[in-house]
C-alpha cells in the first residue's frame, strides 16, 4: 500500500490544538489512538457532545473541533 | 438509654433524585496524593463528591489515576464547572458530564473573576436557566446576595450555594446575617459552598440553618487531612443538631445558673 500523501489527512482542532488524522476516520479510532478510551471520558464536536454510541459513526471532518474531556479532582 | 430513644432522627437531605444522610460534601482537589483524598473522603462520611471536568492531557506519564482511587459505587459523584467564566462554557462542560457520568447532576459554577473566583450573577442565572430547562438538578454557585439566591431558586436551581467567602480563602463565614437571610427565605436547600477554613466554620454554616456545606481546601490544604476530615464530619453532624435543638435566646446580662437563695451568710 503506497504511503498516504498529504491530501489524505484531514486536519481540526483537538483539544485547542492542530492535529492531524486519516481521512475517513471516526471519534471511536481517535480515542483509540489517544489511548482515552474507556469510562470516564465524553466527547464534543464544534460543541456539540458525540454520545458514546455514536463514536464509532462519527467522522472527523477538516476543521472540526473536537474537545476529549475527562474526569480531574476538584471542588 | 441510647441517643435514638431521646432524639428524633434528622430527615435525610434531598437533592433531585438523590438523598443524603451526610449533609457534608467534600472536593477531591488538591491533595497531595490520591490515597489522601480516598481515606480523608472515608472518614469525613460524605456520602457525595465534587469531581471537576478537564481536557485529557497529550502526554500523561503512566502511573496512578484519579478514578482508581474515587469509589463511584459508594459516592455519589457531582461534577463541577469550575473554571467556567461564561455560560455557555458552563453549559458544553454541563451537557459532557452527563454524557461522562450519566448523571443529571450538576455544581454550577459560572465565575467573574481570576483573582476573587466570585461568581457571575447574570451568567450563573442565565446557565441555571438552559441547565434547569435540560433537566438538569443545578446546585448553583453564588455569593451571598440574598436576592441573586433568591432569583436562582426561581430559575429552577434544586439548591443553591453561597460562599461563605472566597473560594480556597479558608476565611469563615464572613456574612452570617446575608446567610440567614439567604435561608429564611430559601424554597430549596441551601448548602454553603466555599470559604470555610476549619471545623468551627462548618458548625457556624450548619447552626445558622444550612441544609449542607460544601468543602475542598479546608481539608486537602490542612496538615493532617484525615484528621481535619473528622474533624469537619463531627463538626457538620454537630451544627446541624444545634440548629435543630434550637439555641437559647442572647441577654444583655448575666443570669446565674445557680440558685440565689439559701447562701450560707457571715
Amino acid at each position: 500500500m503506497p504511503k498516504p500523501d498529504s491530501t489524505e489527512f484531514d486536519t481540526f482542532m483537538l483539544n485547542g490544538l492542530l492535529e492531524r488524522h486519516l481521512r475517513g476516520q471516526t471519534i471511536s479510532e481517535l480515542l483509540v489512538k489517544k489511548e482515552a478510551t474507556g469510562l470516564g471520558v465524553a466527547v464534543e464536536r464544534n460543541q456539540q457532545v458525540v454520545k458514546s454510541a455514536e463514536h464509532a459513526q462519527t467522522l472527523i471532518e477538516v476543521g472540526d473541533k473536537i474537545e476529549i474531556v475527562r474526569l480531574v479532582g476538584g471542588g | 438509654m441510647t441517643d435514638s430513644t431521646l432524639i428524633a432522627a434528622d430527615e435525610p437531605l434531598v437533592l433531585g433524585d438523590f438523598s443524603f444522610k451526610s449533609r457534608l460534601f467534600l472536593g477531591t482537589g488538591k491533595y497531595t496524593t490520591y490515597p489522601l483524598m480516598r481515606d480523608a473522603l472515608d472518614i469525613s462520611g460524605t456520602e457525595c463528591v465534587t469531581v471537576a471536568v478537564r481536557r485529557i492531557p497529550e502526554n500523561e506519564p503512566a502511573g496512578e489515576r484519579f478514578l482508581d482511587f474515587l469509589d463511584t459505587e459508594r459516592y455519589t459523584i457531582l461534577p463541577n464547572t469550575a473554571g467556567c467564566f461564561d455560560a455557555e462554557s458552563a453549559i458544553r462542560t454541563s451537557r459532557l458530564a452527563r454524557e461522562m457520568l450519566n448523571t443529571n447532576l450538576i455544581k454550577l459554577e459560572v465565575l467573574g473573576d481570576k483573582k476573587t473566583l466570585l461568581p457571575e450573577p447574570v451568567d450563573t442565572l442565565r446557565a441555571t436557566e438552559v441547565l434547569v430547562a435540560e433537566g438538569f438538578t443545578v446546585l448553583v454557585y453564588t455569593s451571598d446576595d440574598v436576592m441573586q439566591a433568591k432569583r436562582l431558586q426561581e430559575a429552577g436551581a434544586t439548591a443553591v450555594m453561597p460562599a461563605g467567602a472566597p473560594i480556597g480563602s479558608g476565611q469563615g463565614i464572613l456574612n452570617p446575617l446575608n446567610l440567614r437571610l439567604i435561608i429564611e427565605q430559601a424554597t430549596v436547600p441551601i448548602i454553603v459552598d466555599a470559604g470555610v477554613g476549619q471545623s468551627s466554620d462548618v458548625a457556624i454554616a450548619m447552626e445558622l440553618g444550612s441544609h449542607g456545606v460544601l468543602m475542598n481546601t479546608a481539608v486537602a490544604a490542612a496538615d493532617d487531612p484525615i484528621r481535619m476530615a473528622r474533624a469537619v464530619k463531627n463538626a457538620c453532624s454537630a451544627g446541624r443538631d444545634s440548629f435543630l435543638a434550637g439555641r437559647m435566646d442572647k441577654r444583655m446580662y448575666a443570669s446565674a445558673s445557680s440558685p440565689q437563695s439559701n447562701l450560707i451568710t457571715s
